[in-house]
């Protein structure tokens, strides 16, 4: 009985090894022996390495860029801008790269030209309802409200410390979030009164968090740099597709996810 | 555990077909480690390591994961004693479920922890009403979120050495005369005293290294709920150095720890 369990574990990673080694291998089976230069060349798999905050919106880009694109696969590789930065610098196969802060687009030591496509800022968001009734930034430095802040070592909360320097207001946080993700969980289960995110993530969350906004926001925007990478394995594939990110079409999908133009 | 231990033959040569895949299997777990001394910051560490937030992170890693310890031996003892004497139907389950804290993803142990123990959550609600009182974000937080964790170690351990106990001690005692608890605290606690220490160690250690669980229930505030784990994952962010000495730091409490148990361990659990 032990012997066949073990067996079937085994069977089982080495097919999910095999999985593994076959979806990496694909795209440089398909990527494209990059002949003309003209966008309606574009052909093969597109690796597009993208902030953690761009998950929703480029995904819905990459289905409107495969439907223009027919046989053009996107792959996206979504996670925190300086990992991303990291992976690209090792030598990960990216065609384009989409950072959350022009200080992660620097760390990349063969980016092409960076476009900033669009800006994010800073939104309070407190639970549906707003519980602990707040209505400004005022309301962070009151030691009876919970508060939640990013830690000052990711973007949220060095944004968030340059709003409350320019605020001349001392936050009386609670706790102080490793990402704004967690940030933003605590505000939808309630736990929190409030918390500094980012306007599309309260956007993301509509149906548990609402969102005020207040003046000072103006002083942290967040820049969103793109780039086709020079070792782009499929450069045409990758300028298409910061082209769509940038058309028209683009914008939209962007901006109504809370994105502001440039 | 006064009877001879039993003795392995050893054998005078190792087969190369078991010797070579052992070797690669201990470089596979001693290489990261090694790695981790190679790199570190050797001349500026002790001005890193008496830095003020290292200090005040350490001093809560070890009071939480000792409270958590202890808390753990409290209800995990008991626990561990229904599991191997007491005639309960659908033990085979319950112990199931005690262990599912050691799989289950600590993320999801902070998750279900908030649900229940938050502040909109079942419990957490009626805390928060009638005591104004709530356990995300304070230091009893970051003790429960670990002692959710921790404890299966306690109680899977206590449980082998009862199970590896003589209950004819028990049974003596009880026809002597002396009750059911005095027969616990008498004859039991001490018989397996080993398997509690070794349980109890591996326990703390693990509260010590508790990071998912923790950072989801508890949330991160120096000085309140900022454990050691939580400043190496922050500090990686921006100053991996300081990442490094940290980790170092619990790298040397848990070999220290492990080595000190060896002995314990092994007569525990034979």
């Amino acid at each position: 009985m032990f012997r066949r369990t073990v067996a079937a574990a085994l069977t089982a990673v080495a097919a999910l090894a095999l999985a593994a080694c076959g979806s990496d291998d694909s795209p440089a089976a398909s990527s494209p022996t990059s002949a003309g230069s003209g966008s309606a060349a574009v052909s093969g798999t597109v690796n597009v390495f993208a902030a953690a905050s761009l998950t929703g919106t480029f995904t819905e880009l990459g289905k409107q860029f495969e439907a223009a694109h027919p046989g053009v696969e996107v792959v996206f590789n979504f996670a925190g801008s300086s990992a991303l930065a990291q992976q690209i610098n090792q030598g990960a196969p990216a065609d384009v790269f989409a950072s959350a802060a022009p200080k992660n687009m620097d760390q990349v030591t063969d980016k092409g030209t960076p476009t900033v496509f669009v800006k994010n800022k800073l939104e309070i968001a407190v639970p549906k309802g707003n519980p602990g009734k707040v209505t400004g930034l005022t309301d962070f430095t009151d030691q009876a409200k919970k508060i939640a802040l990013c830690a000052e070592q990711v973007p949220c909360g060095a944004a968030a410390k340059k709003v409350f320097e320019a605020a001349k207001l001392t936050p009386q946080p609670d706790s102080l979030e490793q990402d704004v993700k967690a940030a933003l969980t605590k505000v939808g289960l309630g736990e929190v009164d409030a918390a500094l995110v980012y306007r599309t993530d309260v956007l993301s969350a509509q149906e548990k968090v609402d969102g005020i906004e207040f003046p000072e926001a103006a002083q942290a925007v967040n820049e969103y740099p793109i780039a086709t990478l020079t070792k782009a394995p499929n450069a045409d594939g990758g300028k298409a597709f910061v082209d769509y990110v940038l058309s028209a079409d683009g914008k939209k999908v962007l901006t109504e996810a809370g994105f502001e133009a440039p | 555990m006064t009877r001879s231990r039993r003795r392995t033959p050893v054998s005078g040569r190792v087969p190369l077909v078991l010797l070579v895949p052992a070797v690669l299997g201990l470089a596979f777990l001693l290489v990261p480690l090694i790695g981790l001394l190679a790199e570190a910051p050797w001349s500026s560490l002790p001005s890193r390591l008496f830095s003020a937030e290292v200090g005040e992170a350490l001093r809560l890693s070890l009071i939480c994961a000792t409270a958590a310890t202890v808390i753990c031996l409290l209800l995990g003892i008991p626990l561990a004693w229904l599991l191997a004497r007491a005639e309960i139907p659908g033990r085979g389950l319950i112990r199931a479920l005690v262990t599912v804290p050691l799989v289950l993803p600590p993320v999801v142990g902070g998750v279900a922890l908030l649900l229940v123990l938050g502040r909109r959550g079942l419990i957490g609600e009626r805390l928060d009403l009638w005591f104004g009182f709530s356990l995300p974000f304070t230091t009893a937080g970051v003790v429960v979120a670990e002692a959710f964790v921790a404890m299966p170690f306690l109680v899977i351990s206590v449980e082998g050495a009862l199970r590896a106990a003589d209950p004819r001690y028990e049974e003596a005692a009880a026809t002597l005369g002396a009750g059911r608890w005095l027969t616990f605290r008498r004859v039991t606690l001490p018989s397996i005293a080993p398997g509690i220490v070794a349980g109890a160690v591996l326990c703390w250690a693990r509260a010590l290294g508790e990071f998912g669980a923790t950072i989801t229930f508890a949330g991160n505030l120096p000085g309140r709920t900022t454990t050691m784990p939580l400043a190496v994952y922050l500090a990686l962010e921006t100053d991996p150095d300081v990442a490094v000495v940290l980790s170092l730091v619990l790298l040397l409490v848990s070999v220290v720890v492990l080595a000190c148990l060896r002995e314990r361990w092994i007569s525990g659990l034979r």
